[in-house]
């Protein structure tokens, strides 16, 4: 029962949003604003995170090879389809779950509690839409970017460590990149970032805007927020696999 | 003018507000006073369409707020401006983006005609020199100052105050509430209060309401409170003994029988 209470306010809070903006060029401000803060904001991490996992995967990968039958080629496929597949999408999206999640539920909540939602209603502001729509706005816009750079930089990481510990040259990382290629696995990733940043979006705002009572409660929203996201990822993530990737 | 008719209000089983009715008048001070949980906030965030009542009606100069649809509302509210207890600032802006976003979000005025706006209300709210300070860095009455500001930067016909001088000292309190009956009178707006400080009642009680338990107790005048009867009001107003004594002596002075300019130094020698 308590589940169909949130998820009928929370599609009700999604229906609230789409309202006439009072002044389009304060929503584009407010968006601009979103963008720098939640794509230049977790850029530092996605690097960060992209790089070691491609290399990690590189150096793991080589370890389970123990045939000398399958070329060192291999490992290069290997790392492109795990962090085209899963790693750039999903985990660097349960990563940005609590970055973006925490913050945005967090932010929220503090306009809730100390009345500064209120104050933009009694203005005459729809908050719904110039709160939480920016945010949306601008997780869809970004995330997938993200997600892309993510890539880029997993595969980059992988040639890296490949190359730095001996396991294979350059030349041979690049072909075995080249080899069975599917553009379709991109397309793939990107429905999920999509999906995904639908998800690290929606769920801290319903959390954040409808937090009652205070500083307690704004922490307690927030790490809810993050653990539902999370969640929910998993089980998208799982529900795209089985829908897109069955032939 | 706001008139509001039995109005109603409960969240689940608890009833909040019981059939409350009242008229607030243009060109004065109108005080919501109560205990703490007598529902003044209730009241003025069912009258600001914050909280919806489930019963009765809100009527704004004659316009009735509780049929109008939500864009019709949307268009009420750029006349309502509201000071919050706790100021309810926008931590990540300035005092001056802070008081400049209403005339950002509704006007198409030129940067340095919103900027001349904005300097002309802190000077009226005698606050110079903060615009580029950010809320974290001002006092708490300083806070309630800019909140004045935001809040009467669109020129609306509508103040609400929420407890506007908790958390402050006595004379920052005298300050503030100088300042709100000044502008109220100055512009001429319909000014709503919520108090439980008993120097805000006597110095700017023009038209107050008591609200006990969610129910219209009493209502009148700071005048008519030296004189009420009503039990319930003198035990909230004059809780102390001192306020009890001080109630005395204005009712001896109001009755002649002793001299309202009289000379203490001299009684004390």
């Amino acid at each position: 029962m308590l589940f169909f209470n949130h998820f009928g306010r929370y599609l009700m809070m999604l229906k609230g949003m789409f309202t006439r903006p009072e002044n389009m060029r304060m929503y584009w401000k407010e968006l601009m604003h979103q963008c720098v803060e939640i794509g230049i904001g977790s850029l530092g991490i996605v690097v960060i995170i992209s790089v070691f996992m491609g290399a990690v995967s590189a150096v793991q990968t080589s370890y389970q090879l123990v045939s000398p039958l399958i070329p060192a080629s291999t490992i290069a496929q290997i790392v492109r389809d795990t962090v085209i597949l899963e790693f750039a999408p999903t985990v660097v999206c349960i990563v940005l779950a609590g970055v973006i999640g925490s913050k945005i539920a967090s932010e929220l909540g503090n306009m809730r509690v100390s009345e500064q939602i209120d104050a933009l209603e009694i203005m005459g502001i729809n908050t719904k839409s110039y709160l939480i729509m920016p945010k949306i706005v601008a997780c869809l816009l970004t995330i997938p970017l993200l997600v892309v750079i993510s890539m880029v930089l997993g595969i980059l990481g992988g040639r890296l460590a490949g190359v730095a510990t001996g396991i294979l040259s350059a030349d041979t990382y690049d072909m075995g990149l080249l080899m069975n290629f599917l553009p379709y696995n991109v397309f793939f990733a990107l429905v999920k970032a999509y999906t995904f940043a639908f998800i690290i979006s929606t769920i801290p705002s319903y959390y954040g805007y409808f937090v009652k009572g205070g500083a307690l409660e704004i922490g307690r929203s927030s790490t809810k927020s993050v653990v539902v996201s999370c969640v929910m990822i998993l089980f998208a993530d799982y529900i795209l696999a089985a829908l897109l990737l069955n032939d | 003018m706001i008139e509001f008719k039995n109005i109603r209000k409960s969240f689940g089983e608890k009833v909040v507000l019981d059939d409350v009715s009242h008229i607030m008048e243009t060109g004065k001070a109108n005080l919501i006073i109560g205990q703490s949980g007598s529902g003044k906030t209730v009241l003025q965030k069912c009258l600001v369409g914050l909280f919806e009542p489930n019963a009765g009606e809100i009527i704004y100069d004659g316009v009735s707020f509780t049929d109008m649809t939500v864009d019709e509302r949307k268009e009420l509210r750029q006349q309502i401006g509201m000071l919050f207890q706790g100021s309810a600032l926008f931590d990540s802006m300035t005092v001056e983006q802070n008081i400049m976003f209403p005339l950002d979000m509704f006007t198409t005025k030129t940067f340095s005609a919103k900027l001349k706006r904005v300097n002309e209300v802190l000077d009226r709210v005698n606050l110079e020199g903060v615009n580029k300070k950010f809320p974290a860095e001002l006092s708490g009455g300083m806070k309630k100052r800019v909140g004045i500001a935001r809040a009467v930067v669109l020129n609306p016909k509508y103040l609400f105050c929420d407890e506007p001088n908790s958390g402050l000292d006595p004379q920052t309190s005298m300050v503030i509430d100088k300042l709100i009956l000044d502008i109220t009178r100055e512009f001429n707006m319909t000014t709503v209060i919520n108090t439980h400080d008993m120097n805000s009642v006597m110095e700017m009680g023009e038209n107050i309401i008591y609200l006990y338990e969610g129910k219209k107790e009493w209502t009148g005048n700071k005048k008519d409170i030296i004189f009420s009867k009503n039990k319930l009001l003198n035990e909230f107003i004059f809780a102390s003994e001192f306020l009890q004594d001080a109630k005395d002596m204005r009712m001896l002075e109001a009755k002649g029988k002793i001299s309202d300019d009289r000379d203490m130094d001299e009684l004390l020698k």
